[in-house]
């Protein structure tokens, strides 16, 4: 297993993969807390859905950790892509029969490959949490943002337990998008019907009935990643219903593909 | 300790109600190059990929290096295997492919760089794979099959895109790795390029084992075949009929009469086509090819 983590840990550093996937989450992280104080008195709004996030609550102990916590979802989108192409590719390039030849046990072909991402993911959050906070640590005396509880002792563990959500709701993307490429053993398949899914088709079918908000996969994984707490699109999702549904989408998905993956035939 | 590197029994598969490969028995010793003969969608990869574990068969048994094919990860290690092509990460160069397969199998990431060597690529293996040649990729497939030292290499189609040199090399390194001990299972349709390399022939026709044993005693077996041409193309049926009084089955074929029986009746053939008045231009008593008995043994052509 660590030898199948080992050898995909080779592919996921190859420079394009590696340095165009960092620069986006950068980009991203930068752009999404920059917004939070550059646009702090926009009548518009300052987050995501043009919500208001005022200086009293970027003022608090979790403000530090606003911008990170808005950015986990856009995380966990990318972990889903990079998860679905890394596992459907082997399809595509006909790699896999070497994979398999080279290392017949497949759930350990799973598990290794599932280990190497996480550590992609991993490092992907990491720098997310540090251009975010350093972002916001530098553009918040620019908006008149008082910075004094961000890293007291109530900061700190606002930045933990934010960091443990981001990783465990992106974390869940990615597993989301492994599945997606184990079952449709296409990356642009996988990826397509991902997104499509997540950005799109859950956001209509929310729109149609509200309530649907509470069973969708997506939702969950994004309400784990603020935290449960009223932001975005998981305004009416409790953290421990999140963890709990979402869950069970992500244990039953992957229980459907490792079984698919050991079972079938590689004929390709 | 198994004599044989496979060795399979009644071994089946089935798409529905399409049979891939129908009952296959067989056995390959160990140390020798078989050659694994039949034309194109005659079952030879979908047998491959059953004896690598792949896919599953739907009946029969099988080992592989005394190990049951039920249980690839006892032997897989020792097999080295190309099949259905080379297939590798296009964005990666050749050297970095076969380091993750290296770190995959868990072999020395050392081994690469004189593997890259042997088949040919040691000044290419910084380039990306997506820049390879048919050639250049099929030379890495090679090398990676030979990555862990095996015991037992599976090649399907491995001259495929090579050029003259590109063939004479792999044949040249196979009887090589034959020398040192190393079972070859190597597949092709091409039968005149496994001819020139196989101790052993397992041929397939339909999903069907139609011979399997010693490539001398398959060739041996073969009535030679005399080939006949007349000064006057229109004394080629009277050759024939000549032949066939004497009791040996013949045919017209390429402006010449192709007549099966033993080589010294040639001279009785002579006689007789001159007492017929017929001046020969041509006699050659000739064993069939690969190919020819191919089409023999099947029937086909």
């Amino acid at each position: 297993m660590w030898n199948v983590a080992f050898a995909e840990i080779r592919k996921l550093r190859r420079p394009t993969l590696f340095f165009g996937t960092m620069g986006a989450v950068v980009f991203f992280s930068a752009l999404f807390s920059s917004l939070l104080f550059l646009l702090i008195d926009s009548p518009q709004g300052n987050s995501d859905r043009g919500r208001m996030v005022g200086r009293e609550v970027l003022g608090l102990a979790t403000g530090g950790v606003q911008g990170f916590s808005s950015v986990g979802g856009f995380l966990g989108i990318i972990a889903l892509c990079v998860f679905a192409a890394q596992t459907a590719q082997e399809y595509t390039y006909g790699t896999l029969r070497n994979l398999l030849v080279r290392q017949p046990g497949r759930l350990r072909i799973l598990l290794g490959k599932f280990i190497a991402m996480k550590l992609f993911a991993l490092v992907m959050i990491v720098l997310s949490a540090v251009v975010s906070i350093g972002a916001s640590v530098i553009l918040a005396p620019g908006a008149k943002v008082t910075t004094d509880l961000w890293f007291g002792s109530d900061g700190r563990h606002a930045i933990f337990t934010t960091f443990i959500n981001v990783v465990i709701s992106v974390i869940g993307f990615g597993t989301i998008g492994m599945v997606l490429g184990l079952l449709l053993r296409s990356p642009i398949s996988a990826i397509s019907l991902g997104v499509l899914w997540l950005l799109i088709v859950e956001n209509l079918l929310i729109a149609v009935k509200n309530s649907w908000e509470q069973w969708l996969p997506g939702a969950q994984l994004t309400a784990i990643a603020s935290g449960g707490s009223a932001t975005g699109r998981s305004a009416g999702i409790d953290y421990s219903h999140a963890l709990l549904v979402g869950g069970i989408y992500v244990a039953v998905g992957a229980a459907i593909a490792s079984f698919l993956f050991v079972r079938r035939d590689v004929a390709n | 300790m198994s004599t044989t590197a496979i060795s399979v029994t009644d071994l089946s598969k089935k798409y529905g109600d399409q049979v891939a490969v129908s009952h296959a028995t067989f056995e390959v010793p160990l140390g020798t190059i078989c050659g694994f003969v039949g034309p194109n969608g005659s079952g030879k990869t979908t047998t491959m990929r059953m004896l690598l574990g792949l896919i599953s068969p739907t009946g029969g048994t099988g080992e592989i290096l005394g190990e049951s094919i039920k249980h690839p990860e006892k032997y897989l290690p020792r097999v080295g295997a190309m099949i259905e092509g080379p297939a590798f990460y296009p964005a990666l160069s050749g050297k970095e492919n076969l380091n993750v397969l290296a770190t995959l199998g868990g072999f020395s990431t050392d081994r690469v760089q004189g593997l890259l060597e042997q088949v040919g690529l040691g000044d290419r293996g910084k380039s990306k794979f997506k820049t390879y040649s048919l050639g250049m990729k099929q030379r890495l497939g090679i090398a990676a099959a030979l990555l862990p030292n095996p015991k037992l290499l599976m090649l399907d189609e491995p001259t495929n895109g090579l050029d003259p040199e590109g063939i004479q090399e792999v044949r040249a390194l196979l009887r090589s790795l034959a020398n040192e001990g190393t079972s070859v299972f190597v597949s092709s349709h091409l039968l005149s390029e496994l001819e020139l390399i196989s101790d052993y022939l397992v041929m397939l026709r339909k999903g069907e084992v139609v011979f399997t044993g010693k490539m001398t005693d398959l060739m041996l077996a073969q009535q030679p075949v005399i080939i006949a041409k007349s000064i006057n193309e229109s004394e080629l049926i009277k050759l024939l009929a000549i032949a066939e009084q004497a009791g040996h089955h013949g045919v017209i074929r390429d402006g010449a009469v192709h007549v099966q029986g033993p080589a010294d009746w040639a001279v009785e053939f002579n006689r007789a086509a001159f007492d017929a008045g017929i001046t020969l231009s041509q006699l050659t008593p000739q064993l069939p090819n690969l190919e020819e008995t191919f089409f023999e043994m099947t029937g086909d052509k």
